[in-house]
């Protein structure tokens, strides 16, 4: 079957879909966008997180045919310029990935940059860790550099919100 | 395998109606995981997601009607205070990415033992809508599980919504699991007091082949707390009560729990959850 949808803003269609295709094959195998990472396949290691019509979700248990007409921001889109545009164009969790050494092997990494920016775009300021900690509850890292990951979500967070309310 | 996208609810039972052997598809959350991991492949998939009504909710009387296809995470934000019970055991289920496509509907449609949502659907007494291009029926929660995954949906039928009666009382949610996110439930246990008919009602989740409730906890329960006076919990009382819930699970060794492990889990569950109700209740006289 064929499956129209809008990534990271740009209307695309994947053909030859078949019925019982995730929304995961077909950002990475059918529309090139290798980004979200394909894992456990049953929702429990988060790499594969993507935005659909605004809410992050696994795109492994997004069935293709339910991505019909519909809104996905993947990590590619997530960069200023919405590609590999350089380091520059990093969006500012991505930027905070970095200088905190939040990635090791990298694999959680996208999923990971998914959610932390889900969670700081409906949070002010420099959210508790309990909330930063629920927020990625459903992001594996197999390295477990997951005080890293923290620090990165809190970097942002703050390089955002200079001055947070008290 | 076939796709098949209703965009009207009426379109959707038509085509339930001609084609029963389709799986429905709201989140996901359960039947992608089966295609993934090739433990079942459906003839066709009928995707619910499109039919706008489903994603509404609505009070009537006392009662909410919680449509097919409202998410965990809406009925956490949107729900909270009417719902108490099943928000807090919605608040348990997976992650974040599970509650934002989950729903309570897939739940039952999974019927699995061990579902969240069952437990406060069975203490609070809620309603399944069910409906067929026959018409609708009611079917009450206590009827609804019929054995391990399996449910009273005749094939043709779909879950339009379900009812569940706003909160008159406190209403508590506990789950045993390894960690404190993305874990299936050892056992599970909810209950809900309702000082209007003087009544305490249970859910047991992951501890027999079927989520089920404790009648006899429940009646003794109802009997002797001090509704006229809100005196304290006594805790004989409540370890019965304890007892009493766990006698009416029948639970079995599996990879998450022993059978002896979640008897004894229930009866503390129970006991605890009973007491953090009452003194709820008792703030609030």
């Amino acid at each position: 079957m064929r499956v129209n949808v809008t990534v990271n803003g740009r209307p695309m269609t994947a053909d030859d879909v078949w019925e019982g295709e995730s929304l995961l094959y077909v950002l990475r195998e059918r529309l090139g966008l290798p980004g979200a990472k394909n894992a456990c396949e049953q929702g429990e290691c988060g790499s594969c997180t993507v935005y659909l019509d605004g809410a992050p979700v696994c795109a492994c248990l997004v069935a293709a045919g339910q991505a019909e007409g519909r809104e996905v921001v993947t990590v590619e889109g997530l960069a200023v310029g919405g590609g590999p545009s350089g380091e520059t164009g990093l969006h500012e969790v991505q930027r905070a990935f970095v200088d905190a050494g939040a990635v090791q092997c990298g694999f959680c990494t996208p999923g990971l940059v998914v959610q932390a920016h889900a969670l700081l775009a409906g949070a002010e300021g420099v959210p508790p860790d309990a909330d930063i900690r629920e927020a990625l509850a459903g992001n594996l890292c197999r390295c477990t550099g997951y005080e890293k990951i923290l620090d990165a979500v809190r970097l942002a967070a703050s390089r955002r919100h200079p001055h947070p309310p008290p | 395998m076939d796709f098949l996208r209703p965009p009207t609810w009426p379109d959707a039972l038509a085509l339930k109606a001609e084609r029963p052997e389709a799986t429905p598809i709201q989140g996901g959350t359960d039947v992608m995981v089966e295609i993934n991991l090739d433990k079942g492949r459906p003839a066709a998939l009928l995707d619910l997601t499109p039919i706008p009504e489903l994603r509404e909710w609505s009070r009537e009387g006392g009662e909410i009607r919680v449509g097919a296809g409202v998410t965990y995470s809406r009925l956490i934000a949107e729900l909270g205070t009417d719902l108490p019970g099943l928000a807090q055991a919605s608040r348990t289920v997976g992650s974040p990415q599970i509650r934002n496509r989950g729903t309570v509907a897939g739940n039952l449609g999974a019927a699995s033992p061990a579902g969240d949502s069952h437990p406060p659907l069975l203490a609070c007494g809620a309603v399944v809508e069910a409906e067929s291009v026959r018409g609708t029926r009611l079917i009450p929660i206590r009827e609804f599980y019929t054995g391990v995954k399996r449910h009273a949906l005749a094939p043709d039928e779909l879950i339009r919504a379900v009812r569940v009666p706003v909160a008159t009382g406190p209403q508590y949610f506990s789950k045993i699991g390894t960690r404190n996110a993305m874990v299936i439930a050892v056992c599970s246990f909810a209950v809900a007091v309702d000082p209007g008919e003087r009544r305490v009602g249970t859910g047991i989740g992951s501890a027999a082949p079927t989520p089920r409730h404790a009648p006899q906890a429940e009646d003794f329960a109802s009997g002797r707390l001090d509704w006229d006076g809100h005196g304290p919990l006594d805790p004989g009382v409540a370890r019965r009560f304890g007892e009493l819930v766990a006698a009416s699970a029948a639970p079995i060794d599996d990879v998450r729990g022993r059978a002896a492990y979640r008897t004894h889990a229930l009866a503390v569950m129970a006991r605890r959850a009973l007491g953090w109700a009452w003194d709820d209740f008792r703030g609030s006289a």
